[in-house]
């Protein structure tokens, strides 16, 4: 066999496991599996679909998609642990109103009503659980929802840090248009809601882990309204939504390339990214783009609607900096390829854990 | 960001890689090997390798502190690290490595007190802090990082912090450079220096390169533009017959290195007779140990620790990888029992390993090659 033959050979095997949903074969969970990356997919797609598989999980958006008499419902689910529990833009309050809120709003449904589960740890103060108590009002307030019911445990001193929040959001699929996680077609601009990297940076220099200091806040805030204003301008040119939370907007990205089978081309340069997150970002060697974000979508968008959906999207509060960043190609399928500022192209790949520092 | 932006200049850019191009004879094909990591890391970053010319082909060297660190060595910090009321601290790519039966993030999975520290200073803030618990340093790397060690270990000295001790796993990047000139299956035409490394020991350490083995070498700097930059300086010193260190990363490298980081070094490290390297073997004086002074500090005397050499997994090729002679792809177990999910051999482990490199982008470039 020729050296080209093996080499394609061996890339298709390559290619062949990558394709396949991944196996979970570990002994034990570890912070990998929590970090959006390979280990979480192998989580997911190896061990929970399959014990529970129906066509609304199947389907991996980010809310489930529930028909009941003729009317379609979004529900979804989402559990916070933040540490520290309040950081620059935010607290942990606002992420649990927010998160659930912005994962209906990406599945194109407006929110109506929110679960709150709260488990609290033996020894928190009554005033940080006050503080959290309003921030959760306000948000829900701010996003338009209520808190229709919930549930409250305390565990003892040690069990769990300080306090985790679970919601879980019902919404009504609007009509205007049809999205799905495998909705991507050819030619689709690529846009993104304004600058990336934000709530994860101002989380992690919040831990004071590093001798850094930046003024760098959380992006925490309802999606809603910017996916109202896609909607409206875009209609059914809308292919899909995603909020680039956890793993940033690399794996937005490859979760979607690989559900739609088609590649997508992003020019990093059209990547809005604010100078002290790209700062920060250079000093640790942690890439921006798989920095999580708390109120910042990707949208596939049909190129004849693409300019006007990006002047809504634009004229959202807090989308001021949203920008076309790429566009959906066929070629290489289930891939995230980027033409560099410098002007190479390379593989923007899911990471295999949690984003760690180099070390030199 | 100033200062970084302006070696990112695609225009610039564009016009080296012309330059490039311009001292390429056709048909020859020029092999040349990053050495470090770090530049490993820029040329897949920025795409680096799709700017240059068919005939000029990048090898990844051995300089990544991760990739080249042996298994049985992961097994004595996981032996540390479940010392009951101990605390380990080591960098987080570290962690990932696979020890033979599991790594350091495992070990923390299951109960042991593992973090993940930036700095060997941010480890002694932590035994500061526990004076009751006794908390080790794993400490990797080159040149680059040894002397932050070292200063750790003199503070730690001075302040008379008795529950603080650090494993030394620092290496030279001389001796595995000369071991890899000495294997008779090598194939490279020059260089890209390590430029981090250089600016403590400086240029003169690479001198034999071209003096005993007639091969070129240009210390370069982790920016897209220094990395072609270094390129076109080795194929400039290639086409005019000349063979020599020249240093692109002036702005930082001096010749003479960084002499008073050589003297913290020099006062508590020593060379160990030989240390084992993962897929190259045992390579005489080429790892540090804490010199006798600083005895009372070194976790390998106070913790008793397995010390067996474990063996590279037989169907790892990591070293053939390492040394430029198979490409990554070529492996028994690339991509089948290998991935960076589930590695067997350390160049699969970090970004800057070249399995893990190729197994990300390796279909993207072929399909590049084929068009």
């Amino acid at each position: 066999m020729s050296s080209a033959t093996r080499q394609q050979r061996i890339l298709g095997i390559v290619q062949g496991t990558r394709a396949r949903p991944a196996r979970f074969r570990d002994e034990q969970i570890t912070m990998a599996h929590g970090a959006g990356g390979k280990a979480s997919q192998s989580l997911i797609e190896g061990l929970l679909l399959p014990a529970l598989q129906n066509d609304a999980l199947a389907a991996l958006g980010d809310a489930a998609v529930l028909s009941v008499s003729g009317t379609a419902l979004a529900l979804s689910s989402d559990i916070f642990v933040v540490r520290p529990i309040r950081f620059p833009g935010g607290s942990i309050g606002e992420l649990a109103v927010n998160g659930t809120v912005n994962d209906l709003a990406v599945s194109g449904a407006r929110p109506l009503a929110l679960t709150l589960s709260l488990v609290l740890e033996e020894g928190l103060s009554a005033a940080d659980l006050r503080a959290e108590t309003e921030a959760i009002a306000r948000a829900a307030d701010a996003a338009g929802v209520q808190v229709v019911a919930g549930d409250t445990k305390v565990v003892e001193r040690g069990h769990a840090d300080q306090m985790y929040a679970c919601t879980t959001g019902l919404g009504v699929l609007d009509p205007r248009a049809r999205l799905s996680p495998s909705g991507l077609a050819r030619g689709d601009r690529i846009l993104l809601s304004g600058r990336i990297g934000e709530h994860g940076m101002a989380v992690m220099l919040a831990r004071q882990e590093f001798a850094l200091e930046a003024q760098i806040s959380s992006d925490t805030r309802s999606l809603w309204p910017a996916a109202d204003a896609l909607l409206q301008a875009a209609g059914r040119d809308l292919h899909c939504m995603r909020d680039a939370t956890r793993g940033g907007v690399a794996s937005a990205l490859n979760e979607l390339a690989r559900a739609s089978g088609v590649a997508a081309l992003v020019s990093e340069a059209h990547v809005p990214v604010a100078p002290a997150v790209a700062g920060a970002g250079e000093l640790l060697g942690i890439d921006p783009m798989y920095v999580a974000n708390e109120g910042k979508l990707v949208a596939f968008v049909a190129p004849a609607s693409a300019d006007g959906a990006l002047r809504a999207l634009r004229a959202v509060p807090g989308c001021e900096h949203a920008a076309d960043i790429g566009e959906v190609v066929l070629e290489p399928p289930g891939m995230v390829l980027v033409d560099t500022a410098f002007g190479g192209r390379r593989v923007m790949d899911l990471l295999a854990g949690d984003p760690l520092p180099r070390i030199c | 960001m100033r200062f970084v932006q302006e070696f990112r200049d695609a225009g610039l850019g564009r016009a080296l890689a012309g330059e490039i191009l311009a001292l390429v004879e056709p048909g020859r094909t020029y092999k040349l090997m990053e050495v470090c990591g770090g530049h490993t890391h820029s040329i897949y970053r920025y795409g680096i390798d799709g700017l240059l010319p068919d005939g000029v082909e990048l090898v990844h060297g051995p300089g990544c502190p991760v990739c080249v660190l042996p298994m049985g060595r992961v097994d004595d910090g996981i032996a540390i690290a479940h010392e009951p009321d101990g605390i380990f601290t080591g960098s987080g790519d570290m962690l990932r490595v696979p020890g033979s039966r599991g790594s350091l993030l495992e070990t923390k999975a299951q109960g042991a007190d593992v973090r993940i520290v930036y700095s060997p200073l941010d480890a002694l803030g932590i035994a500061r802090l526990h004076p009751d618990r006794e908390v080790v340093f794993f400490a990797i790397g080159f040149e680059t990082t040894a002397p932050s060690t070292a200063l750790t270990l003199k503070r730690a000295k001075a302040e008379g912090i008795a529950n603080f001790s650090c494993i030394c796993n620092h290496v030279t990047i001389v001796p595995p450079l000369r071991a890899l000139l000495e294997s008779p299956d090598l194939r490279l035409d020059g260089f890209i220096g390590p430029g981090h490394v250089s600016s403590i020991v400086g240029a003169r350490p690479f001198q034999f390169i071209p003096a005993d083995y007639k091969r070129p070498l240009v210390i370069s700097g982790f920016e897209p533009l220094d990395v072609l930059q270094s390129i076109h300086m080795l194929l400039a010193q290639l086409a005019g017959g000349r063979c020599e260190v020249e240093n692109q990363y002036r702005r930082v490298v001096p010749w003479e290195g960084n002499p008073r980081a050589l003297e913290v070094m020099a006062e508590v490290f020593e060379l160990r007779p030989h240390f084992e390297w993962r897929g190259l073997g045992f390579i005489s004086h080429s790892g540090l140990k804490l010199s006798a002074a600083y005895a009372e500090l070194d976790a390998e005397r106070r913790f008793a620790i397995p010390g067996v050499r474990v063996a590279d997994p037989k169907a790892c090729q990591c070293g053939e990888v390492l040394k430029g002679v198979i490409k990554p792809w070529e492996c028994k177990v690339f991509g089948t029992a290998c991935t960076p999910e589930r590695p067997i051999g350390t160049c699969m482990v970090s970004p800057e390993g070249a399995c893990a490199a190729y197994y990300s982008y390796g279909r993207y470039a072929q399909e590049r090659e084929l068009v």
